[in-house]
């Protein structure tokens, strides 16, 4: 689903990826993990496509297709999705039209016609019981005024909304409360078993516990310097990053 | 007290937009020579068989006029060339229709003019009328059509253009005409006095709720003309009406000017509710060509708990210059101002209003948002002024600007006065980018850099719209795309 080759890539001028290697197929949980400044967030946005970040050298292929010159949207509707770690607000604009909106470029770009109202608001309903989300957020502008953990559930809601290929999320689990981080890891857990290659970007481990990742790596100062299995997380957790650090 | 924020960058930007109301229609017009002197007022006047009284009343105006004929107003942040007034039109009409008379029928409307407004999209046949929308269609200068005439009848309320109105009913013209506007109030409001053509009339008598909404529509049509058209609007003890009122003009190479009038007199407990959505020829991208836009809107509160409510969606014109008011003199009184202004390729729009506080717990809210793209310049200018008898006044004023690309400019220049220490003033004003940050987020979701422009533009218009009835909220956004168009994306 996702191929990575020998990335790299700058942002303001500064290189921040320096050959990051990552292959993942569909239906598999990858965890990211490493210390702050080590290039997550950069290595998310760089699959998604923000303008900002340049890519200096290697590939990225996603579905067969190198994606490299490929605008943010068209990769959306490619079906890669970007859980945001910061989600911004949009004041003003109601929630639902902007979901619609959403599905509908996707759809679109599928040769699909619009979603019917009906069926919008029964996927709705359901992803919103689902994440237990308070209804009347169909009513509110998006993010404006969300708390921190509210704009989380939002964009692992939207995840599911879009049904996307590939999600990637860039500290999700992040400013949640135990409860909702057993709800935010239900919902990853039934898009992954749908097929949706899922890449999870964290700080801890917590969230392994609940989602089960198939993969771990160790991102540090631009490349991954160690994969292995579910058990590395452990480790990295009783050792830090020193210990994989200086092994290289 | 002044915040402005102006790009730096002078990179260019291809910009278009496409004005589809830009059609010229071909029709015989009965026209008055160019210039103005007292003999063109005068044949104006007898072209609408005027009662005298309005007659003496346009040339006591006319001459005021010419008095300050050197006072132009120049502190508005416009630029323009100066308007030789002798090189205009003052009176075009539709042969067909060059008199007045109050019997016509739609059957004597020249066919052409129907297809003009079905092509705008305001049906006035019988059988299409919009429905539950009383249409008065003014051509040039004068009304060619008035809709729904016997509903209103039979619910007492008078809505027929002005002209009509000074034959019939030159009792109720001639004790409400310029007692909110004088025609010694500015110079573009003498203009209007002195060769106004014409415009609507509405009276809605006491204790009537006016049952369906009433629209004008006008359209500029003949080439080199003035439009002065002159509204006046009264709500006796009780009543309410709300009123919308659109805009087109065909593209010309020429500018075009329009210099209107608007009085709206509210008495106890009544309530009057005003919704433009002014779309005149804004120029082509080079600002070439475009309608001048100098507009005096006022409303007096004048009875006790009485409310008037302006809302504007102002997107074209090359230049406006328009400050809808309101005197809020009765007691318990509520002025509201809401506005959307958004100025694209060499667009300027001076733009605001007037809350003038006598009566006591008086109470105004102004939100203004301006949008300005391409080389627009959009300026909101507003005064709130709380006189001595004003115990209590309390104002809100919002103003909100959103600029796009790197060379448009946004400025806001409000002034408060305030002379009475019970007053209650609350401004609050931002100035914002469209952010990349909000782009990406959107686009992420899989919608286009333009889609995405227009989703974040239509949020921060939304407090202005939900004001606009339904279907003119949607116009209103169809018309914020089309305006935009290659401005963003």
């Amino acid at each position: 689903m996702l191929e990575i080759k020998n990335l790299h890539a700058k942002v303001d001028g500064e290189l921040v990826l320096k050959g990051v290697n990552l292959s993942v197929l569909a239906g598999e949980v990858h965890a990211i993990m490493g210390p702050n400044g080590s290039g997550k967030s950069t290595l998310s946005n760089v699959i998604a496509g923000k303008p900002e970040y340049e890519i200096t050298d290697g590939e990225i292929v996603f579905d067969g297709k190198n994606i490299n010159d490929l605008v943010p949207d068209e990769r959306a509707r490619m079906g890669i999705f970007l859980g945001f770690q910061y989600p911004v607000e949009l004041p003003g604009v109601r929630f639902r039209q902007y979901l619609k909106t959403a599905i509908d470029s996707i759809r679109k770009y599928r040769n699909l016609s619009d979603m019917s109202p009906r069926e919008f608001t029964d996927l709705y309903d359901k992803n919103l019981e689902l994440l237990k989300m308070d209804k009347d957020l169909v009513k509110r502008s998006v993010n404006d005024g969300f708390s921190g953990g509210e704009k989380k559930r939002s964009e692992v809601l939207q995840m599911c909304m879009l049904q996307p290929k590939l999600a990637i999320l860039d500290e999700t689990d992040s400013g949640l409360d135990i409860d909702a981080l057993h709800l935010v890891a239900n919902a990853i857990n039934s898009v992954s078993k749908s097929g949706t290659a899922t890449v999870l970007v964290t700080h801890y481990k917590r969230i392994l516990t609940y989602v089960k990742p198939q993969y771990v790596h160790i991102l540090y100062n631009g490349q991954i310097v160690e994969s292995g299995s579910e058990k590395l997380a452990d480790d990295l957790e009783k050792k830090g990053y020193d210990a994989f650090v200086k092994k290289n | 007290m002044e915040e402005i924020v102006l790009s730096k960058d002078t990179s260019e930007e291809e910009l278009s937009s496409q004005y589809k109301y830009g059609f010229v229609t071909e029709i015989d017009s009965d026209i008055v020579p160019k210039g103005l002197d007292e003999d063109v007022i005068r044949l104006i006047s007898s072209k609408k068989e005027e009662p005298e009284f309005l007659l003496e009343w346009r040339l006591k105006a006319y001459r005021h006029w010419l008095s300050r004929k050197k006072e132009e107003p120049t502190w508005a942040k416009i630029e323009h060339e100066a308007i030789d007034f002798q090189d205009i039109y003052y009176y075009a009409a539709p042969s067909s229709s060059s008199s007045v008379d109050p019997n016509k029928t739609l059957d004597d409307v020249d066919p052409k003019i129907l297809e003009t407004f079905n092509k705008l999209g305001i049906p006035i046949e019988e059988q299409k009328k919009l429905s539950g929308v009383a249409v008065d269609a003014i051509f040039d200068s004068v009304s060619v059509a008035t809709t729904y005439q016997k509903k209103l009848e039979d619910a007492g309320v008078i809505f027929c253009s002005l002209s009509e109105a000074a034959k019939k009913y030159p009792d109720l013209v001639k004790k409400y005409i310029g007692t909110v506007v004088p025609y010694s109030d500015n110079f573009y409001a003498s203009l209007n006095s002195a060769v106004f053509s014409d415009g609507s009339f509405v009276y809605v008598p006491e204790g009537v709720r006016c049952p369906i909404e009433l629209m004008t529509y006008f359209r500029i049509n003949a080439n080199e003309t003035g439009q002065f058209e002159r509204t006046l609007i009264i709500a006796e003890r009780g009543a309410y009406v709300s009123y919308l009122e659109g805009c087109t003009a065909p593209i010309r190479q020429s500018n075009q000017l329009h210099a209107a009038v608007v009085e709206l007199v509210a008495h106890d407990d009544a309530e009057i509710k005003y919704s433009t959505i002014q779309n005149w020829y804004p120029g082509d991208k080079d600002g070439r060509g475009g309608v001048y836009n100098f507009v005096t809107k006022r409303g007096k509160a004048a009875g006790k708990n009485s409310k008037i409510s302006w809302t504007q969606v102002e997107t074209g014109s090359s230049i406006t210059w328009k400050y809808p008011s309101v005197i809020l003199q009765g007691d318990n009184s509520v002025g509201e101002f809401y506005s959307v202004a958004l100025v694209n390729n060499h667009q300027q729009a001076d733009t605001g209003t007037k809350m003038i506080h006598l009566g006591k717990n008086t109470r105004s809210t102004i939100v203004a948002k301006g949008i300005s793209a391409g080389h627009g310049n959009s300026t909101y200018r507003g005064l709130v002024q709380i006189m001595p008898g004003a115990k209590n006044a309390t104002n809100f004023t919002q103003c909100d600007s959103l600029l796009i690309g790197n060379n448009c400019g946004a400025h806001t220049v409000p002034y408060i006065d305030v002379r009475n220490s019970s007053a209650n003033m609350e401004h609050e004003a931002s100035t914002s980018k469209v952010s990349d940050d909000q782009l990406f987020y959107c686009m992420q979701r899989g919608m286009s850099d333009e889609e995405a422009h227009y989703m974040i533009i239509n949020g921060f218009c939304r407090s202005i719209f939900k004001e606009l009835p339904f279907e003119f909220a949607m116009e209103a956004q169809q018309l914020l795309k089309v305006s935009l168009e290659g401005a963003v994306g």
